[in-house]
């Protein structure tokens, strides 16, 4: 499988980390694939819910925007922005988010907001929070996909759209926010998880990746756990499911 | 009593210069015949407050409509930047207030239930509080500890678009279904848009469907296709096609202007709009029927 994709290796990954029955704060994208290809796999009782009001989607082809009427048709319930964002994120009934964003730092704490210092004169303005605000704060648990890149990767974000471990483990719970933060960023070079500290650490590679390569990646200096995992490889099946079923035009396979 | 009135009519009476106007809909539904009749009769310094200001507010914007927009989500949903207000935040020419959905959509909740403010749990995330002064922390009187809170939104006017309305303003959505509502209770004026006027009969065939009552609507219009490029559950599918579009006619000032000029000031009214976009466009966005099972109110 040498023409594996950055994208296919992150959607495969991310894909493993759900957990059947689990219900997912679901981003469109990458993760909308990870997501629908947990389902036909390991994950059947996957449910999905998308911060447009939709709970339990069954999308018939590939939704192109968090709005698609694909998610409506066939779904469980629907529901306005209101109820998703109270009655199943704020009161915590969600148990996976799914998180990204330009840039992430040594903390797991997340910017989608501005590059630069100065919020009133940004040097990039980028879209803004959305609703990852609140969900990195009350999924039980978030995960991050993003290609392994230093820009993406600073010691320090330069705005928090989104809490990850803040100043260090023992933030979130000062800010009294409910999920566990961001436990998983997956990579095309492996994995990153918070130690104790809630500082990421490499803790796994996908087969040839090397952690010097993550380490010249990384905005910080990563550290690198003594025991590193390599990943499985990604099956035929995984990848038919992508390629033939999911996204046969390869909108969100091609490149990072 | 009747409020059926051509949407040029409406605009004309119920959006001003100066006015606050939430033009609602996320992803769906979204009112662009409304907001090209806006640009065409020219409103000034207008502030624009929409979750995602999404294609409608880049082409006002465009416009010069706008003096200040209100947001939680600034991108070309699915496709990338919404150049023309990210260029104009960048450039300092535009002034902005930001928040999460969530925060948007607790405005509109607040200012929909006459609150003054809506209290939200904290988020750890506090540079948008730093930036923005109008997110407020309180104390809960009940557990001492700090909320976060944000002030009621009531904009001057509302702008829904529905699948269908009697000619009171009753008015039937289904699918994705936002913050419409939410925003037509909170606006001083609300201006409906409808996919079809139907006899009141319908719509009390379904009361549950009703999710914007009448009596609390400015004007209703009946204007089919108002919705494109965005989409209307059961109508007709989002123009995917236009949305990226948009991301290359949105580079440079020259063709957003020769769009407006087609498009906007070009064409008389939605109807001629779509006459314009031709039988191709219909027939490529036209969707199969999938009906919901009749449910039974019994008759008492």
């Amino acid at each position: 499988m040498t023409d594996l994709t950055s994208a296919e290796l992150m959607i495969v990954n991310a894909a493993r980390m759900l957990k059947d029955g689990d219900v997912v704060f679901v981003g469109v994208g990458q993760p909308n694939l990870a997501c629908n290809l947990a389902k036909r796999t390991h994950a059947p009782n996957l449910v999905m819910i998308y911060e447009a009001g939709v709970i339990g989607a069954e999308p018939a082809r590939l939704p192109l925007s968090i709005g698609d009427p694909t998610l409506v048709s066939g779904a469980l319930s629907v529901v306005s922005m209101y109820d998703i964002f109270t009655n199943y994120l704020q009161r915590g009934n969600v148990d996976v988010g799914f998180l990204g964003g330009a840039q992430i730092d040594k903390y797991g704490n997340i910017n989608a907001t501005i590059i630069g210092s100065d919020y009133a004169h940004p040097k990039v303005r980028l879209p803004g929070s959305g609703g990852a605000q609140e969900i990195a704060a009350w999924a039980n648990r978030c995960y991050i996909m993003t290609p392994h890149q230093k820009r993406r990767f600073p010691e320090k974000v330069d705005f928090i759209t989104s809490a990850g471990y803040l100043d260090g483990k023992g933030g979130r719970e000062k800010a009294g926010l409910r999920g566990k933060g961001p436990v998983g960023v997956v990579t095309d070079i492996g994995f990153m998880e918070p130690d104790e500290t809630g500082e990421l650490v490499l803790t796994a590679l996908h087969p040839g990746k090397t952690a010097k390569e993550a380490v010249n990646n990384t905005g910080w200096t990563l550290k690198v756990a003594t025991q590193l995992r390599i990943t499985e490889p990604v099956t035929e099946k995984e990848l038919r499911i992508l390629r033939e079923e999911l996204d046969p035009s390869g909108i969100y396979l091609k490149g990072g | 009593m009747t409020k059926l009135i051509p949407l040029s009519e409406a605009v004309s009476q119920f959006v001003h210069d100066g006015d606050t106007v939430y033009a609602a809909g996320f992803t769906h539904l979204i009112p662009f015949a409304a907001g090209h009749e806006i640009i065409r009769q020219r409103r000034r310094n207008l502030t624009l407050a929409r979750a995602t200001p999404d294609l409608i507010y880049d082409q006002m914007v465009a416009a010069g409509c706008a003096r200040k927009v209100i947001f939680s989500y600034m991108g070309n949903p699915g496709v990338g930047s919404l150049r023309i207000v990210r260029a104009e935040l960048e450039a300092g020419r535009l002034e902005w207030e930001e928040y999460s959905h969530f925060g948007m959509i607790s405005r509109l909740q607040a200012g929909a239930a006459g609150l003054p403010f809506m209290p939200m749990n904290q988020t750890g995330a506090v540079d948008l509080e730093r930036a923005n002064p109008m997110i407020k922390r309180v104390t809960d009187p009940y557990t001492g500890r700090e909320v976060i809170a944000v002030p009621a939104l009531n904009p001057d006017v509302a702008i829904v678009h529905v699948q269908r309305a009697d000619k009171d303003g009753n008015a039937h959505l289904w699918g994705i279904v936002g913050e419409q509502k939410e925003v037509a209770f909170a606006s001083k004026r609300v201006i409906l848009t409808a996919e079809e006027i139907v006899d009141e009969a319908v719509i009390r065939s379904d009361p549950n469907r009703t999710l914007i009552p009448g009596f609390i609507v400015s004007a209703v219009c009946q204007v089919p296709g108002a919705a494109h490029p965005s989409y209307a559950q059961g109508y007709y599918d989002r123009d995917n096609d236009f949305y990226l579009k948009w991301d290359k006619i949105s580079e440079n000032a020259e063709t957003v202007k020769a769009y407006l000029d087609e498009w906007v000031f070009g064409v008389k009214d939605r109807l001629e709009y779509w006459q314009k976009l031709g039988a191709e466009t219909y027939k490529r966005l036209k969707v199969k029927a999938r009906y919901s099972e009749k449910i039974n109110y019994g008759s008492y």
